[in-house]
């Protein structure tokens, strides 16, 4: 994108002004991005990265917070939290990936278009303490899908409850991977001419050769893109996590909670912070390495 | 008793007024003035009860916070002051925790915005006094010394017993009558506490109080989060948080939790039961603190009066929580007999968890929960 943007504003931007240096007032347009950008992940972060390094009580420098974050829980929630944010997103890649690819392949102002599109507008912002309601309310252990199944012999909880487990978790997130998916993939898919495949096939390609050599160098770096979005949306979801596995905090949104607001005297901000920062950390190396696949792949083309 | 109270308030006006005029010739009034409300210990240190009341007017506000309207009667009894006094009252973040109070103490310190007053635990009261001031309600001998810090940076408030409540219509049998019984298989999925152990006070004493069922000590959790575990194994154990929403709903049928709050539920399932098991009577009790640097000191301080007042008391009361001064007012007569009536019967004699086993099980707690239940 920022490719095909460039050369214009360079041919333009080049040209010297008033004989001299040249004077270029095209960063101004950017002024209220930056300024967004500092003021809303910039200086929080910034307000993490040093509280973590700080003792709460005394305010001198600590590494304690960073130290603590080896503690058996925080491991265990670590693993929990990557690992089934990544099965998610990955899961919602493919799932809602063949999903957009079937309404592209359909009437392209058909009314079945415009309903998935619609409803995953909608659905992928449905989450939080409604959606976890919406799942323990419906099939849940008291639920009506629940007691209807278990009524006519399907006992779908026969070995253990995993609604409430990282499993239930999962599904839950599914929920509103998929169509997240579906919004932010179908552009990419749109962007997709049926003339290529027409190309391919008058050189006499298969369409093992389409998807191969076409189409899959071209849709990866937009899938991997997607997939990472997912990810990170799984990876910092709160409410819905704890609103459906309360208890024991398995993903680390709920310890950077709990460590804040515990009231039970094990509250412990810096700590807190530290958990933030290890998140960012995660985040950032699962972009670094998504960006140097994304070389990878935009060399194919 | 009235007439006696007015000639003293009277005179220690007088005395403030004497004082104001020694040391300042600006304010000479018998009002409380901010400066003086803000350090002021008691009412008569704000010039009296009729002072503080109006220098509360003044200031025409109150912000608390952590209240949640069905959590012993607070409804009421925001409703009830805001009336008496016509001061507005802004309730922040009903379903925050104790911490988070403190919390918004320390982040919002002297803005406009913050905490006047809070109602926290035990734990978090102790750990935090650099941000309170000390302050003697007007009924400060009615509550016993354990139950107050001697100056006034925190006096206990209300307090009940750790319960299970249950949906009698949801329960095999109708009714529970000893804690194993939530063992059984007609329990699959139904148990849940208030939230998460290392979290919140009310789960972290529902542990405590199944530790105490299944022959633990205060001093040892162990036990109460090997039944915890069980229950998982059993299957019966819901990790989501039992709340009014959930109750209503019937998807928590079974919950461990105060016995005031469990009681509440009635409203909305009638079959709602409350039980405590024979000689488990653990209790415990939040308390009240004045922030250092309330907004509206004055206001703060009012309302801690009314609180501790007969009206304010028999108001937790009719909530099922067992107000402070509740022995005392029984003696002066002057209790809510019907709604003493209604708390839930106590066997055994009661015990309260100190601050070094709450920390001691939290230790365990932290190292032990999330593998119990996972």
């Amino acid at each position: 994108m920022s490719v095909a943007g460039s050369p214009a504003v360079t041919t333009r931007a080049g040209r010297p002004l008033l004989g001299g240096r040249r004077l270029s007032l095209d960063w101004l347009g950017t002024i209220p991005f930056l300024a967004y950008v500092a003021v809303f992940l910039f200086l929080p972060s910034a307000i993490i990265a040093i509280g973590a390094f700080l003792n709460v009580d005394t305010g001198s420098f600590t590494l304690d917070n960073f130290r603590n974050l080896s503690r058996s829980y925080i491991v265990t929630s670590t693993i929990n939290t990557t690992v089934w944010s990544a099965l998610t997103a990955v899961v919602g890649a493919s799932l809602g990936a063949l999903l957009s690819y079937a309404i592209v392949t359909g009437n392209p102002r058909g009314i079945l278009r415009r309903m998935v599109v619609s409803a995953s507008g909608v659905l992928a912002q449905f989450g939080g303490v409604t959606l976890a309601f919406a799942f323990i309310a419906s099939i849940g252990p008291g639920g009506l899908v629940y007691i209807f199944a278990q009524a006519h012999g399907f006992d779908y909880y026969v070995n253990g409850i995993w609604l409430f487990e990282l499993q239930g978790l999962a599904v839950v997130y599914l929920y509103f991977q998929i169509p997240l998916m579906v919004l932010v993939f179908l552009p990419a898919l749109d962007g997709v001419r049926p003339q290529w495949r027409e190309a391919t096939e008058s050189l006499g390609g298969t369409t093992w050769h389409y998807w191969r050599h076409v189409a899959g160098p071209l849709l990866f770096p937009a899938f991997l893109g997607c997939t990472l979005l997912l990810f990170a949306n799984a990876f910092s979801a709160y409410a819905t996590a704890n609103a459906l596995i309360n208890q024991g905090n398995p993903m680390l949104s709920q310890q950077i909670g709990g460590a804040l607001s515990s009231e039970t005297g094990v509250a412990d901000p810096g700590f807190a912070k530290a958990i933030a920062v290890e998140m960012i950390v995660i985040v950032t190396l699962v972009t670094v390495l998504y960006s140097l696949l994304q070389r990878r792949t935009a060399r194919w083309l | 008793m009235g007439s006696l109270s007015r000639r003293l308030g009277l005179l220690v006006v007088a005395f403030v007024l004497v004082a104001a005029c020694g040391s300042s010739t600006g304010n000479n009034s018998a009002s409380c003035s901010e400066s003086t409300a803000k350090t002021a210990t008691s009412a008569s240190s704000c010039g009296g009860m009729d002072a503080l009341v109006a220098a509360a007017k003044a200031e025409g506000k109150l912000n608390v916070i952590a209240l949640p309207r069905n959590w012993a009667n607070y409804g009421a009894i925001l409703d009830a002051f805001q009336a008496k006094y016509g001061i507005k009252i802004t309730s922040d973040n009903p379903d925050g925790s104790s911490q988070d109070e403190v919390n918004a103490v320390k982040n919002l310190g002297t803005t406009s915005r913050a905490p006047d007053v809070l109602d926290i635990g035990m734990a978090v009261a102790l750990a935090n006094t650099s941000l309170f001031a000390p302050y003697q309600v007007s009924t400060w001998n009615d509550i016993p010394a354990n139950q107050k810090e001697p100056t006034g940076l925190w006096f206990q408030d209300y307090g009940g017993f750790m319960s299970i409540g249950y949906d009698s219509s949801k329960v095999p049998g109708g009714s529970i009558a000893s804690i194993d019984d939530l063992k059984g298989p007609g329990f699959r999925g139904k148990v849940a506490l208030n939230g998460d152990p290392t979290k919140a006070n009310a789960a972290l004493n529902g542990v405590m109080m199944a530790n105490l069922a299944e022959g633990g000590t205060l001093d040892d959790i162990s036990k109460g989060v090997d039944f915890f575990h069980q229950l998982k194994v059993a299957g019966n154990f819901d990790k989501t948080q039992a709340t009014d929403a959930t109750v209503k709903a019937g998807t928590t049928p079974v919950v461990f939790d105060w016995d005031y709050l469990s009681a509440a539920h009635g409203a909305d399932v009638p079959t709602w039961k409350v039980f405590v098991p024979n000689n488990v009577a653990l209790g415990g009790y939040y308390a009240q603190s004045i922030n250092k640097s309330a907004p509206h000191p004055a206001a703060a301080r009012l309302w801690e009066e009314y609180l501790y007042s007969n009206e304010g008391q028999n108001l937790w009361l009719k909530g099922l929580a067992r107000p402070v001064r509740q022995a005392a007012m029984t003696t002066a007569g002057t209790v809510d007999a019907a709604a003493a009536a209604k708390l839930p019967a106590i066997s055994g004699s009661p015990q309260f968890m100190s601050a070094a086993q709450a920390t001691a099980a939290n230790t365990y707690l932290s190292s032990h929960w999330l593998q119990a239940i996972s």
